[in-house]
């Protein structure tokens, strides 16, 4: 029997491939289910106008029940977008990511997610300890207990 | 107030003083506490489970609920019971939905509450869950949370419905017959994901909250539905042992946070092991300014099935002393180390932390080879005992000091005692901060070197088991009549602890007369331990086995009397306020005020 995370990530990408990926978000490499990288971009009026961002998932046996490893890209020149929730190592701070990751949530619903996150943004900036977090940040952000303080900016 | 309760009132009253007069009776059967030791109680975890029960009868009693929502909502409000009930009298509603027991009333699913446990918590609004319809994969005929319905408890039994058209959203089985289950929200998933869903959380994450599995849904599976998922069914072959210690887990979580809740509990730290010790007189932070709560939850030993019955006696008594044997003690206000005792846990803390600071420095007394001061030939120590002997020239010196031993033995032994004139005296930077060093490693040199020698005990403890078993074939002596040596071998290890904080109290001491008496009752201490531990490693004749029996008995008790005058006069100079400080301490007066 094939394992869990498998069988639901192989459902997760007939489906973007019979129906597209939503607007400004687009599938760039999903050889295995352990990697998959998308590019991300917002749409209409907002701060990061013609910018576009990688966003890399990763995901362990456990996917769905547990989260995937969700990051931005910042190899080969690309960058993670400035915003106070996005660690300039790529990290990001949501917790849609850690405590109130649901099982039922898929890779499109985190990709939405964080492309909404973006568009409502109202000042490009890190967030205060990137120096500090990106100097002793584990290899990968699920290691680390984000502290959610404030969702809606 | 209506007749019929206050006939219950009344028996529960009378049965609570049966309580007390047998508490009482305990009590005064105990032998007398001495002033160094603090008053607790060792808890198994199946005791600990009976104060929580009591909590949520009482509970279940005036609210008319369920022991699932009683549980779900004294760990909602971190076991505090009048909050609980002021507030659930206050608004009934919102606080059963702020627990996960309820769904929310309004169409709004704002989940505005937080689990007190949660490691991550402190999130301040969580995500309303409208987008999972858009978001959510394929098409799923169970949408999102019910816009209202009353709040009502939850049913003891998980609702099971094998739905032939049923799809389950995580994993995407659409076997026909599955079996699925939902909590009050009717989110159902099929039972292999909320099996998964719960063992992950339990045992990956340490989280005795399991919440529904659907995005943004705040509801909280009760105990008896994850007792279902876990224990009901009967799984594959070899799944069982894994669910069962699942459960088990559980359980420990549910008496952990518990404990986490009570300011007079704490879990023993020891690895594996689940006692808990209340301490009520060391629960607040100003009783640590006048007792050292040093506790034992009663247990001994690394894991819990020790294969004692197949051991040697001979083997049993290296355990027995070893690590593997000790006893769990630890202390009940801080984390420094597990005896401290006679110093409080706050100058405890900043003598270590001040240890780690001048780490560098003071490193090289912690190695275990000097020079003879004499023929300068290399000398390593490999006992416990600090009376040295160069086996090249024969010169007697003193580890600690490196002064001649000769001068230990007489009257004027100080060894002890720093002498802080050449500190007074010092009157440029340069040499005030040189003083000021040589004063730190003066205390530094003796702690460190008590807590070596407590740490070569353990090949003193081989050592002394090997003269044990001589004596027994070289003598008629029989195995009970050879304690004497296990026991001062316990002895010395305890007072070289002791010792080792005098010097850590010392240090931060103010001077004068009570200081000064301090250090008398530390040097006579430290002299009848080097006294016992030397005879511990003179050489054993048959002949002499006798007189070194008698030796070695008297001097134990001389060390065991030394060390209680040491802790006790300390203990009552906390309880007097008797100490003062040479730095300001939290409780204390400041030293500039004295
Ligand atoms: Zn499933
Ligand atoms: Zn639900
Ligand atoms: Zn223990
Ligand atoms: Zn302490
Ligand atoms: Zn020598
Ligand atoms: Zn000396």
């Amino acid at each position: 029997m094939a394992s869990i995370s498998s069988r639901r990530l192989a459902k997760e990408l007939r489906e973007i491939q019979a129906e597209g990926c939503p607007v400004g978000i687009s599938l760039v490499e999903a050889n295995d289910f352990s990697k998959w990288v998308f590019t991300i971009q917002v749409m209409g009026d907002s701060l990061y106008q013609d910018e576009v961002h990688t966003l890399q998932f990763r995901f362990d046996p456990q996917y769905p029940i547990s989260s995937p490893a969700v990051q931005f890209v910042v190899t080969d020149g690309k960058q993670a977008p400035i915003h106070p929730h996005v660690y300039s190592n790529g990290h990001i701070c949501a917790s849609i990511l850690g405590n109130e990751w649901s099982p039922v949530l898929s890779v499109i619903a985190v990709c939405v997610t964080l492309q909404s996150m973006l568009a409502s943004c109202k000042k490009k900036e890190r967030p205060a300890d990137n120096d500090r977090y990106v100097k002793h940040a584990p290899e990968n952000p699920k290691k680390t207990l984000f502290h959610y303080d404030d969702d809606t900016v | 107030m209506i007749d019929g309760t206050q006939d219950e009132d009344d028996d529960t009253a009378s049965e609570m003083d049966m309580d007390n007069y047998a508490d009482d009776f305990k009590v005064a059967a105990k032998t007398k506490r001495k002033p160094y030791d603090v008053e607790y109680e060792s808890l198994s975890q199946r005791s600990v489970e009976k104060l929580m029960q009591r909590d949520v009868e009482h509970i279940c009693g005036i609210f008319g609920v369920e022991a699932d929502t009683a549980n779900l909502l004294l760990r909602h409000t971190k076991w505090n019971k009048e909050k609980l009930i002021e507030n659930y009298m206050d608004n009934a509603t919102a606080v059963l939905v702020a627990a996960g027991v309820t769904l929310p009333d309004a169409p709004t699913p704002s989940r505005t509450h937080s689990i007190a446990s949660s490691s991550q918590s402190q999130s301040a609004a969580r995500r309303p869950a409208t987008r999972s319809k858009l978001l959510g994969l394929g098409s799923s005929s169970k949408s999102s949370a019910k816009s209202s319905s009353p709040p009502k408890p939850i049913s003891r039994t998980p609702s099971k419905k094998a739905d032939e058209a049923f799809v389950c959203q995580i994993c995407f089985n659409d076997a026909p017959g599955l079996q699925t289950l939902a909590l009050d929200c009717e989110h159902a998933f099929c039972t292999e994901c909320w099996l998964d869903y719960a063992t992950s959380k339990i045992r990956d994450e340490s989280e005795h909250t399991v919440r529904c599995m659907a995005e943004g849904c705040a509801l909280v599976a009760p105990d008896t539905f994850l007792r279902d998922i876990l224990l009901g069914s009967v799984p594959a072959t070899g799944e069982q042992q894994a669910r069962e210690k699942t459960w088990q887990r559980l359980q420990e979580l549910f008496v952990r946070h518990f404990v986490a809740c009570n300011s007079h509990l704490k879990f023993c730290p020891y690895p594996s092991c689940t006692n808990t010790v209340s301490c009520p007189s060391a629960a607040s932070k100003s009783s640590l300014i006048t007792v050292v709560p040093t506790v034992s939850c009663g247990a001994r030993g690394i894991g819990v099935q020790d294969s004692a019955a197949s051991m040697s006696s001979s083997q049993q008594f290296v355990n027995g002393l070893g690590l593997k044997g000790k006893e769990h003690k630890f202390c009940f206000g801080c984390q420094v180390e597990s005896d401290h005792r006679p110093v409080i846990c706050s100058v405890a803390r900043m003598w270590l932390k001040k240890c780690r600071d001048d780490s560098e420095t003071a490193n090289w007394i912690k190695s275990n080879t000097k020079e003879c001061s004499q023929c300068q030939s290399t000398i390593e120590k490999n006992g416990g005992c600090n009376h040295m002997t160069c086996k090249k020239c024969k010169h007697e010196f003193c580890w600690v000091c490196m002064g001649p031993w000769s001068e230990h033995g007489t009257a004027w032994y100080s060894c002890n005692r720093y002498d802080e004139k050449t500190g007074v005296d010092a009157r440029d930077a340069q040499s005030k901060s040189r003083a000021s060093l040589e004063r730190y490693l003066h205390y530094y040199n003796r702690w460190a070197n008590h807590e070596q020698s407590a740490k070569l005990a353990l090949d003193l403890y081989a050592k002394t088991e090997k003269k044990m078993e001589e004596m027994q074939i070289t003598s008629a002596l029989t195995w009970i009549e050879v304690q004497f040596m296990k026991k001062a071998v316990e002895e010395v290890d305890k007072c070289r602890m002791t010792l080792k904080w005098t010097y850590a109290m010392a240090y931060y001491l103010y001077r004068g007369n009570e200081k000064d008496l301090f250090e008398d009752n530390q040097r006579d201490l430290e002299k009848a331990v080097e006294d016992l531990s030397e005879l511990l490693e003179s050489p054993i004749e048959a002949d002499n086995i006798p007189a070194l029996r008698q030796q070695v008995t008297n001097k134990t008790v001389y060390v065991q009397k030394r060390n209680e005058i040491v802790l006790e006069d300390t203990a009552v100079g906390f309880l007097d306020g008797r100490w003062r400080w040479n730095v300001s301490v939290d409780g204390f007066d400041d030293p500039e005020d004295q």
